[in-house]
């Protein structure tokens, strides 16, 4: 029997794929939550922040695993993506690809670059700023004192005044919610997981995740901007 | 529906052979009857071409009853064209337009290269079949009837949709990734399903799914197009089949 590995297969390696996209299913779900406490409470949200920031369970096992998790997706969606491309190397002359496929199930490689470009953003606006805080500027102990307990929230706001970056950050939740709408529903066909009772379901359930975990965000960023705006 | 003419014209892929660098050339049409099958269609216009001295155009058929999956044809953008459920052969001029240009491309992937003009090589698939989509029999005499074996109906009836697959290559075709995994995953599925096939059911999705991967076939990303394009209405569950069979047999050995 030749196994070679779940790795270097290709049944393998999508399944893999869409086991990181689980995990950053709910990652995201997680992250939404604690966001949206910024528009409920500001206290609320400081120390749920601070937790997340200064525990030592959150910052040296699950931020690393988390980071694992986006490096993999992403970096295996590349080179499947590259690999795709070389199987079939002399083009079509004419190809009516939304004939049978949706636009949304054909362009996960381009939605999912312009997430990765945000989150190349979105890394420069709070991981660096939060790694400097606490392990550069703030000095060597500063992880260790526990910093400032209530600056969190603050640190948000300044980030939400921009228009541009309000912008960017609408566009990109927008093909965000375009690689949802067909990553939650196809990571539990590529597990093997499909029933005639349950698959309706979980697309339902996919298109409401990809619909309004996005919206959500970009409610949030908005509200910011407007909270700010007098 | 009343027969009718149209002209049309075709834009075909002419190469000589596989080591030949190919081009489209396009032939005017006249007096096709909307009647006549797409292949018959093709008939006639060989038959002007040799009638003028020129090369005929090739492309493969058989049996020219959506049975045998040796039609093939990328047409206007669609593998076997804008008809449904249907092979090249089983596809009809009625689909098309007085004046229009139609476009015929061979299956474009690369394990399937072609040979000449619209003809490719699709024995990739017969290689993966000869690893494992088949029932090892002990032919001493002593073979259990298969029908003395009882099968509950539902999994017959999804073990016969997952026969059904001819083997056309349509989902490679169609894919944008150029992936096989409809066809290898009816394959699966078609012996998965039986108990005769379950004694060498691990060993038969690994040795397929490694075959289908030195062949060089792209990744599913599980668009559907494959199963939207399939002749024989091949489903997407069989791909969900094989996913599982293949996880099984990674995660669980004896």
């Amino acid at each position: 029997m030749s196994n070679h590995g779940m790795t270097k297969s290709s049944v393998g390696r999508k399944i893999l794929m869409a086991l990181s996209g689980f995990f950053l299913l709910f990652f995201l779900l997680q992250h939404f939550s604690i966001n949206m406490l910024s528009v409920i409470s500001e206290d609320a949200f400081n120390s749920v922040s601070y937790f997340m920031g200064y525990n030592p369970v959150v910052q040296f096992v699950l931020q690393p695993i988390l980071i694992f998790g986006v490096v993999f997706h992403l970096a295996m969606g590349i080179k499947l993506d590259m690999e795709n491309r070389k199987a079939r190397p002399v083009k079509y002359e004419q190809y009516n690809g939304a004939a049978n496929a949706s636009w949304m199930s054909r362009n996960m490689i381009i939605t999912g670059l312009t997430v990765l470009a945000f989150l190349g953003l979105h890394f420069y606006d709070f991981w660096a700023h939060e790694m400097n805080e606490k392990f550069i500027e703030g000095g060597a102990n500063s992880f260790a004192n526990g910093g400032n307990p209530t600056r969190f929230f603050h640190e948000l706001q300044e980030k939400f005044v921009d228009v541009w970056r309000v912008i960017i950050y609408v566009v990109a939740f927008v093909l965000l919610a375009l690689h949802l709408l067909h990553g939650f529903q196809s990571a539990f066909q590529s597990v093997g997981f499909r029933h005639s009772k349950y698959t309706p379901i979980i697309k339902k359930l996919g298109n409401v995740y990809a619909i309004l975990i996005p919206l959500g965000f970009i409610f949030i960023a908005l509200y910011h901007y407007i909270d700010q705006l007098n | 529906m009343a027969e009718k003419f149209i002209n049309i014209k075709l834009k075909i892929w002419r190469q000589k052979d596989s080591k030949s660098a190919g081009k489209f050339e396009e032939y005017p049409l006249p007096n096709v009857s909307t009647d006549s099958s797409f292949l018959e269609m093709l008939d006639l216009l060989n038959e002007n071409l040799v009638e003028k001295g020129d090369e005929p155009v090739a492309f493969d058929h058989d049996c020219r009853e959506g049975i045998c999956g040796m039609c093939s044809l990328f047409i206007n953008g669609e593998a076997h064209g804008p008809d449904r459920g249907v092979t090249t052969c089983q596809l009809h001029m009625r689909m098309f337009k007085d004046g229009e240009t139609i476009t015929i491309e061979p299956f474009r992937a690369n394990p399937f290269p072609v040979i000449k003009d619209l003809v490719v090589d699709r024995t990739p698939f017969d290689r993966i079949m000869a690893k494992g989509g088949f029932v090892s029999v002990n032919t001493s005499g002593n073979t259990q009837d298969a029908n003395a074996i009882p099968v509950p109906k539902a999994d017959a009836d999804k073990a016969f949709d997952a026969a059904t697959c001819i083997g056309c290559g349509a989902c490679v075709a169609t894919c944008k990734n150029a992936s096989a995994m409809l066809f290898v995953s009816a394959k699966v599925s078609q012996l998965a399903l039986l108990p005769q096939g379950r004694v060498e059911a691990k060993e038969r999705v690994m040795n397929m799914v490694h075959q289908m991967d030195i062949e060089g076939f792209g990744n599913c990303t599980n668009t559907g197009a494959c199963e939207v394009e399939c002749p024989k209405g091949i489903s997407l569950e069989n791909i969900a089949r094989m996913n599982r069979e293949y996880l099984k047999a990674t995660i669980v050995s004896e």
